[in-house]
């Protein structure tokens, strides 16, 4: 088995203006809760969740010896992460299996990336 | 025989086993390094031992199982610094010797890694050809005219994903397999392209091409003897190799119409109208309709089917290429469309039909309209298009050819 992050590529249209009583948006909640159910029940969730919009981040960075904090990533960027699983599956075909149906249920773009094994074991 | 040939010769037979054995051994040890490495050690023991000893009988399974004990070396070796190492390599296969008959050979599970979507579709060719073709980085570099480093470079991040990401070394299941297949399909046709269109006929390896991605698309064909499109692509290569030797004479191109079809080769032909055929028969008892390569493979078989050039059906060709259309619009089919428009309804409806065709960068299209500019005795532009198509293109047949029609040009009147 290997672990995959399953990243949500969101943009702010997902943020602002959000109907929440819009019927399609109850689904999207209702289909990515059900599919959270099933990577349970499969035995391939490890962690997962949605984020706040972007505009709520923080950057923090003690690269040069001070903590600098920030509002916010620097780059202005159109896409942003929104959203993310982390699933054990045995190959990447199963990731990708499993990403297609993610996808599909939280009506988002997935993008399919291995956690990086025990560096000693390459 | 001299030092040279027999090298000449072990060198073939690695190539021609290459595929097997990188196979063969990715599946045992669930690692393409070490199948690569191990494969490449047993050449250079084969080219230690066989001048000596004589090419063995069954020189596949020699350079197996020399691979396969270099690999077990290999594998001992690290394993004595980690044995995560090996739980890692061993897991990549669960299900290994599964009784599953014809469809149990491993370079096909190798052909479903190297084409798997996954990889950049430049790295799936790179990789077919490596680890199944066994040529080396520096023939496919030449190929890609791409130089070495770089396709070094293409080939080693594609086997570091397939690694890193865990690319199963299996045949995909049902619900996959047809998706999977196109993509499979797609690499063996530019394969065959590579070796067939590319070449200017001098370069030896190129022959290789064409014979190799024969080859592998039977081996496809024997997985899936149901799918019409893998049928489509076989039959379409072997209609096409067919005209090989008549295709280029004296260092130059010849185009179908004055080709010397008793220079066809009729057995290939025989097979591959038998295949088209089945697949009428198929389509007509109600199977999915013909996609790309079947539509292609029949506008071949219409082709091959004219004992004499002016014998062609040109308006079935025209008929099929409006249903390529509708399953392929791209302007390159619109183009070759033109052609076979062109004997229908002249070359002048043709050449309003390049008009409209944005491929100014492609040597095809200026030499289609150099041809149709020529026959209706518009010479000055027709000139000029042919100087276009010999810029535009590096193949030394073509240009040969090219050169001479244009030359024949009479020269213009007044102007």
């Amino acid at each position: 088995m290997a672990q995959y992050l399953l990243s949500v590529v969101g943009t702010s249209a997902d943020y602002d203006d959000v109907d929440y009583t819009d019927p399609a948006i109850q689904q999207m909640f209702a289909d990515t809760g059900k599919f959270n159910d099933q990577l349970q029940a499969d035995g391939h969730w490890v962690f997962g969740g949605g984020l706040t919009n972007i505009t709520d981040a923080t950057m923090v960075d003690s690269t040069g010896g001070d903590v600098v904090v920030t509002d916010g990533p620097f780059a202005e960027s159109k896409e942003f992460l929104a959203g993310f699983w982390i699933i054990e599956a045995a190959d990447l075909d199963a990731a990708l299996k499993l990403a297609a149906a993610g996808s599909k249920a939280c009506q988002g773009k997935v993008e399919v990336r291995p956690l990086q094994g025990d560096p000693t074991a390459e | 025989m001299t030092a040279d040939s027999l090298t000449a010769r072990i060198e073939r037979v690695y190539r021609d086993e290459h595929g097997r054995v990188v196979a063969s051994l990715a599946r045992r040890f669930g690692d393409l390094d070490i199948a690569e490495d191990a494969a490449g050690e047993a050449l250079l023991a084969a080219l230690e031992r066989w001048p000596a000893d004589g090419i063995p009988a069954n020189p596949g399974g020699w350079l197996t199982t020399t691979a396969t004990r270099r690999a077990i070396d290999r594998i001992r070796r690290e394993n004595q610094r980690d044995a995560k190492h090996q739980a890692a390599a061993m897991i990549t296969d669960p299900t290994p010797h599964e009784p599953t008959g014809a469809v149990e050979d491993d370079r096909l599970r190798l052909i479903f890694v190297c084409c798997h979507p996954a990889l950049a579709p430049e790295a799936r060719v790179a990789l077919t050809l490596r680890l199944l073709g066994g040529l080396t980085v520096a023939e496919i570099a030449r190929a890609f005219l791409v130089p070495e480093t770089t396709m070094a470079q293409r080939i080693t991040r594609a086997k570091a994903k397939i690694k890193a990401a865990r690319i199963p070394f299996r045949v995909p299941n049902a619900d996959d397999v047809a998706d999977r297949r196109t993509a499979v399909l797609a690499v063996l046709y530019l394969v065959f392209n590579e070796g067939y269109l590319a070449s200017g006929g001098a370069d030896p390896i190129r022959t290789d091409l064409t014979a190799e991605a024969i080859r592998l698309t039977r081996t496809v064909r024997e997985l899936l003897p149901d799918d019409g499109e893998v049928a489509g692509l076989l039959a379409l290569m072997l209609l096409i190799e067919a005209r090989r030797r008549s295709r280029v004479a004296g260092g130059e191109l010849v185009t179908l119409d004055e080709q010397d079809r008793g220079g066809w080769d009729r057995v290939l032909i025989a097979e591959g109208h038998a295949l088209v055929r089945e697949r009428l028969t198929a389509v007509a008892d109600g199977g999915t309709p013909p996609g790309r390569y079947q539509l292609l493979a029949a506008i071949n078989a219409v082709h091959t089917d004219a004992r004499d050039a002016r014998d062609t059906d040109w308006n079935q060709i025209v008929r099929l290429y409006d249903r390529l259309q509708l399953v392929e619009p791209t302007a390159i089919v619109a183009l070759n469309r033109a052609v076979a428009v062109a004997e229908v309804d002249g070359p002048d409806v043709a050449l309003a039909i390049t008009d409209r065709l944005d491929l100014s960068g492609y040597h095809a299209w200026h030499a289609t309209r150099a041809d149709l500019l020529r026959r209706l005795g518009r010479g000055d532009e027709a000139r000029r298009e042919y100087d276009a198509a010999i810029a535009a293109t590096e193949n030394s047949a073509e240009i040969g050819y090219l050169t001479r029609r244009r030359d024949q040009l009479r020269p213009q009147q007044g102007a």
